[in-house]
């Protein structure tokens, strides 16, 4: 019997995801992958798969999913939303723990809190074909993950187990905190000359914003505009995820994981890799402050963070009994303002 | 550029995740867990002093390209600023053996150049949000083919009934930076004929070595 997840309604943007599509960066073809690798490693860590196995990304809303295999074991994470399990006695499993599932029963992710997106791994992972060495779905070229899209009501997605063993189901007990950073870490350039001298004064002290104008492939920011010091066009160079481009208009853009391979705009700055997880957990509204360090103290600052993702991997204890959740306190939050930009 | 990207291809240097050449500087994607910046400034600077390699075999791809009018959505208007009749513009175009200089904006989308100097013209004021696969474009001393249907600010002056970009292939991009390119003019009965080859998978682009 083919075992897989049945997609009874999708969410509002899911898509399978896994560490990202290396090595044709050359031939233009954008990496993508998670946006919070961090949280997308912990999911891993949590459903007993290697870090690099894909799982499913849920921005703002999530998907109902109907388990159709003998037994399941998933884990979310990235996100406070539980796991809301349907049925006849509805249950709410809180994020960060394991859950094993059995044929026929039906959950749902609500609204992403605390974050754009969560992850949602599987024991054992996807039966798919990966796309140049990677099943990370990129919508824009119809790339990779479930026939190359988001997902849609009725995919069944195949999985390479069809049951998991009995055991103690398992939780982190410690995650990453998910507010948004008081500052972003920032190495300044590659084009600092391209900018008026001021500019770079404005952008290390400006209170910006995360615009409605973001998708997997950046952001805007709204707040103070930047100026370049002549032409805002540049010779097209190579982009590396976290560049922030300023195009004519003088908004900068964070450029995240389905970021074009190169690009014809300056580029006043780039995040440093170990803030990329947090700085793809943002939506629109959520506030963007930068502080720039040097490439040697970003270098410091990204091996630490994997010391700290390894202890909270290390760290993952056999779960408690989880008490009843108050499923008021927990829907009564709104959804998140603004929208993830359709246009793809 | 592309003997640097190439050298440091095959060094595999630990920590080294890929390298992206473009016009006039090379990206070098590493991973800080395994290297460092000061480590690789001075190993690939080591490969830039390293002047002993070999040329380049170059290969020269025919691309077929049709320039009819329903092909050409900016012909008529590239055609009145260039001062150039429509067959002027296609013959002048298809008449270069342009450079694949980088692969960029979108899958396997080749910036090639350099244009003859009257078909130097700027990109539309208003960018299209829809430019179709396979279309044909110029813009400012360069020419392109969109591989994937995209939004794009390019003048379309033909297009190419065949594939360029397919996920499936190794590599899975048609050109590859610091390839030759010729197009040759199809007529609109040619392009039906050579689409239905090409996605049959009947069409084979024609491709020759030439001296670097």
């Amino acid at each position: 019997m083919t075992a897989f997840l049945k997609i009874q309604e999708p969410g509002i943007h899911s898509t399978i995801q896994d560490l990202g599509r290396f090595g044709y960066q050359d031939l233009g073809v954008p990496v993508s992958g998670a946006l919070d690798a961090t949280s997308f490693r912990l999911a891993n860590a949590l459903a007993g798969n290697d870090e690099k196995m894909a799982a499913i990304e849920i921005l703002l809303q999530g998907p109902t999913i109907e388990v159709c295999a003998e037994t399941v074991s998933i884990a979310l994470a990235g996100t406070s939303t539980p796991i809301e399990v349907l049925g006849e006695t509805p249950r709410l499993v809180p994020p960060w723990q394991s859950l094993m599932l059995r044929r026929g029963e039906v959950f749902r992710i609500g609204p992403v809190r605390e974050s754009v997106g969560c992850y949602l791994a599987i024991e054992g992972g996807f039966d798919l074909e990966p796309i140049l060495g990677s099943l990370s779905t990129y919508v824009r070229a119809g790339l990779g993950g479930f026939n190359g899209g988001r997902l849609a009501q009725g995919d069944e997605l195949p999985l390479r187990q069809d049951s998991v063993p009995e055991r103690t189901e398992v939780r982190l007990a410690k995650w990453p905190d998910l507010a948004p950073r008081e500052r972003l870490r920032v190495v300044l350039g590659p084009q600092l000359g391209d900018f008026k001298e001021d500019s770079v004064e404005t952008f290390l002290n400006a209170a910006y914003r995360v615009s409605p104008q973001a998708d997997r492939m950046g952001f805007r920011l709204d707040g103070p505009p930047l100026s370049h010091a002549g032409d805002f066009n540049i010779v097209s160079d190579g982009i590396a995820t976290g560049a922030i481009q300023v195009p004519g208009s003088g908004q900068p853009i964070v450029l995240l994981a389905d970021r074009q391979t190169t690009g014809g705009y300056p580029k006043i700055a780039t995040i440093i890799s170990a803030d990329l997880p947090a700085a793809g957990r943002l939506k629109p509204g959520d506030p963007v402050r930068f502080i720039a360090v040097e490439v040697k103290q970003a270098e410091a600052i990204r091996r630490k963070d994997e010391e700290e993702i390894m202890a909270m991997i290390a760290g993952i204890v056999p779960a408690r009994e989880s008490g009843n959740l108050d499923l008021g306190s927990l829907y009564g939050s709104n959804l998140v303002s603004g929208v993830v930009s359709s246009d793809e | 550029m592309l003997s640097l990207h190439e050298r440091i291809r095959a060094a595999a240097l630990p920590g080294v995740v890929e390298s992206v050449p473009t016009f006039r500087s090379l990206l070098v994607h590493y991973d800080p867990l395994v290297t460092s910046s000061a480590a690789l400034v001075k190993a690939v600077g080591d490969m830039i002093e390293d002047t002993g390699s070999a040329p380049r075999r170059a290969r020269i791809w025919r691309i077929p390209v049709c320039y009819a009018p329903e092909f050409a959505p900016d012909m008529a208007d590239v055609s009145e600023r260039s001062g150039l009749s429509p067959e002027q513009v296609a013959e002048c175009h298809a008449a270069t053996r342009y450079h694949v200089y980088m692969i960029g904006f979108l899958p396997g989308f080749p910036y090639m150049g350099d244009v003859a100097p009257e078909l130097v013209l700027p990109r539309r004021k208003d960018p299209r949000t829809r430019v179709p696969a396979g279309a044909i474009a110029i813009a400012t001393n360069l020419t392109a083919i969109y591989t994937l249907e995209s939004p794009g600010g390019w003048n379309l002056i033909g297009a190419t009934p065949i594939r360029s970009f397919d996920a499936r292939w190794t590599p899975p991009a048609l050109l590859a930076p610091g390839d030759g390119v010729l197009f040759s003019p199809i007529t609109a009965q040619e392009f039906g004929e050579i689409r239905a080859a090409s996605e049959a998978g009947n069409y084979k682009v024609v491709c020759e070595d030439a001296a670097p």
